[in-house]
């Protein structure tokens, strides 16, 4: 048996019948982690060694999830443990406080593995622009594990974490979900507390989880969600058990496929694969009509600039006092702000606070965000007149497969499209999962994207589940770490 | 609408941002791409919508004025790159 292919869920029962210690699985993880990391680069900190000090040290009646391990996107403050952003700028940040999701990850008992690579503030959709190094997909080792959450993506896919958390602003956790052939999921906004989580656009950034099935999903759902008078964007919507949702039996549910979604644009694949999995759905029982939800290039534009507004003011608090990056040089204060940030910021950064200042200054401020903030309303009442009639939404979550290392990461408006059917989401603030639906010719997975009305997760979460079920694409197809 | 480079550098400098030579014109290309294609939005049939500044309801969340200790001021002050005497040591200010 090898330890590190198995699910949570799957070590849970395990772990109860007593065929494995939690001494062995994070032996397990620790030595897949020195075995693979060296290929994917998914880790900016690796804590394999305190991992094992804390596994030796579980009680017995500590919980169910106790001991088990975990992965944590860089962008989320743990105490005592580097919290970088993958950026110059916060190279030596130690934060002095825990988020409030790690807080509840630590009182379950849970044992952080490491903290995972990604785009410099979580701006970008390849991991490549990482300060520190490039994350490569497990699938094939030229390829991009998508982003921002790469790192977190691709060691949920090598086995080199059993699951991991990740934040999603755009498509940062469902799009390198579906690059490397996993579980993301972006809850609805304000489901799960965002302290302590670095701010890049705040009225769009949740925290979201990767797994190898749906299952594992509801699990650590379970575990991150919850109101938390810290964030006060944050909302209450009483204790559930998201594993209750996991039902096989999608007859009569109502699905949505808006045809703008599979239009140009839309790598042919991608496109045959998500219609085979909607067959499936309708084989299952599924109500499935075709629609028109006209949005998504309006959505990506008005993504682009709300986003980039929040992120200018946002990383303002970066000024080389306060966050570890000075410039070395600087003599004066005006110096030490200008030189530090024009140093401690990599380039897509420093182009993301120039749109977002931009279209906030004076004379632009009517024509670009308050026009954006605008489209944000009618996304919204498209989403809601769509959800009067479906229980779900179902569209690609990447126009692609992965793609190369170097192919988009010089020309930022190509960049940019890869978050064309993922941003609406985000705009909206309703929860979206990206599960594996399938393979293109090349062996790469494709992703499908289930997007719920807000905090209906359980919606999303059992469309999921049946589906996966009935293909188990986790049988059939395993990352090759092709070089 | 056209970027100027003299807009690029304002804006850079509204955000304490100094670009290279190099940069400025990168910058400028990258904005006037972005921005060709945010147009879109003035496309838009907004007529009449609301403005939205959230993914939920707005509304004020009020709390207690109330005083919480932060007790971690060592690791606070750990991170800035010089400090004295518990602050926050910078260069100074005033002539």
């Amino acid at each position: 048996m090898d330890i590190t292919e198995l699910t949570v869920h799957e070590l849970l029962g395990k772990l109860k019948s007593k065929e494995l210690t939690i001494k062995e699985i994070n032996e397990a993880y620790a030595k897949r982690i020195e075995e693979k990391e060296k290929d994917v680069d998914a880790f900016v900190t690796v804590l394999t060694e305190q991992a094992l000090e804390q596994a030796e040290r579980v009680p017995e009646d500590a919980g169910e999830l106790a001991g088990i391990p975990i992965g944590i996107k860089d962008n989320i403050c743990t105490k005592g443990i580097k919290t970088t952003c993958s950026s110059r700028m916060l190279e030596n940040f130690v934060s002095p406080y825990d988020a409030t999701v790690m807080e509840k990850i630590n009182s379950k008992g849970m044992i952080t593995l490491g903290k995972m690579n990604m785009d410099e503030f979580a701006m970008g959709g390849s991991t490549e622009y990482s300060y520190f190094k490039k994350t490569k997909n497990p699938w094939d080792l030229n390829r991009v594990p998508g982003g921002s959450s790469g790192g977190s993506a691709a060691a949920v896919a090598a086995n080199m974490v059993p699951w991991a958390l990740g934040t999603d602003t755009g498509g940062s956790i469902r799009q390198p979900a579906s690059l490397c052939g996993v579980v993301g999921l972006k809850p609805t906004y304000g489901l799960v507390s965002r302290y302590g989580v670095v701010a890049f656009a705040s009225s769009l950034d949740q925290v979201g989880t990767f797994t190898k099935d749906v299952e594992d999903c509801a699990i650590l759902l379970n575990v991150i969600a919850g109101k938390d008078e810290r964030d006060s964007t944050s909302v209450d919507v009483g204790e559930k058990d998201y594993t209750k949702a996991l039902q096989k039996d999608v007859k009569g549910l109502k699905i949505g496929v808006p045809k703008e979604f599979y239009g140009e644009g839309i790598n042919p694949e991608v496109k045959k694969s998500l219609e085979q999995a909607i067959e499936k759905y309708k084989e299952m029982g599924a109500e499935v009509e075709e629609f028109s939800l006209d949005i998504a290039n309006y959505a990506l534009a008005t993504y682009y600039i709300i986003a980039c507004a929040e992120a200018s003011s946002n990383l303002g608090r970066f000024d080389g006092i306060r966050y570890t990056y000075r410039a070395p040089e600087a003599k004066n204060l005006k110096e030490i702000y200008k030189k530090s940030r024009s140093e401690g910021f990599g380039a897509e950064v420093k182009r993301r606070i120039i749109l977002g200042t931009y279209v906030l200054s004076s004379g632009y401020y009517d024509a670009y965000y308050k026009k954006a903030q605008q489209v944000r309303t009618l996304v919204m009442n498209e989403f809601n007149k769509a959800f009067e009639k479906y229980d779900v939404i179902i569209t690609p979550t990447s126009p692609t497969v992965a793609f190369k290392i170097g192919e988009k990461s010089n020309n930022p408006m190509e960049m940019y499209l890869a978050d064309i059917c993922t941003v609406s989401v985000n705009i909206a603030g309703l929860p979206g999962i990206s599960i594996p639906c399938g393979v293109d010719s090349q062996g790469l997975p494709i992703g499908m994207q289930i997007i719920g009305n807000k905090f209906e997760e359980e919606k999303i979460l059992k469309t999921a589940y049946a589906f996966e079920q009935e293909i188990n694409f986790r049988e059939k197809y395993k990352p090759q770490f092709k070089k | 609408m056209k970027v100027s480079k003299e807009e690029i550098l304002h804006i850079a400098n509204l955000a304490q941002l100094e670009l290279k030579e190099e940069e400025i014109e990168k910058y400028q290309t990258n904005l006037q791409e972005i921005l060709n294609f945010a147009n879109i939005v003035n496309n838009a049939p907004v007529e009449g919508l609301d403005i939205t500044i959230g993914a939920n309801e707005a509304k004020n969340v009020f709390r207690k004025d109330e005083v919480k200790i932060f007790e971690n001021i060592e690791g606070l002050l750990e991170n800035a790159p010089t400090q004295e005497q518990h602050m926050f040591k910078i260069p100074k200010v005033i002539n």
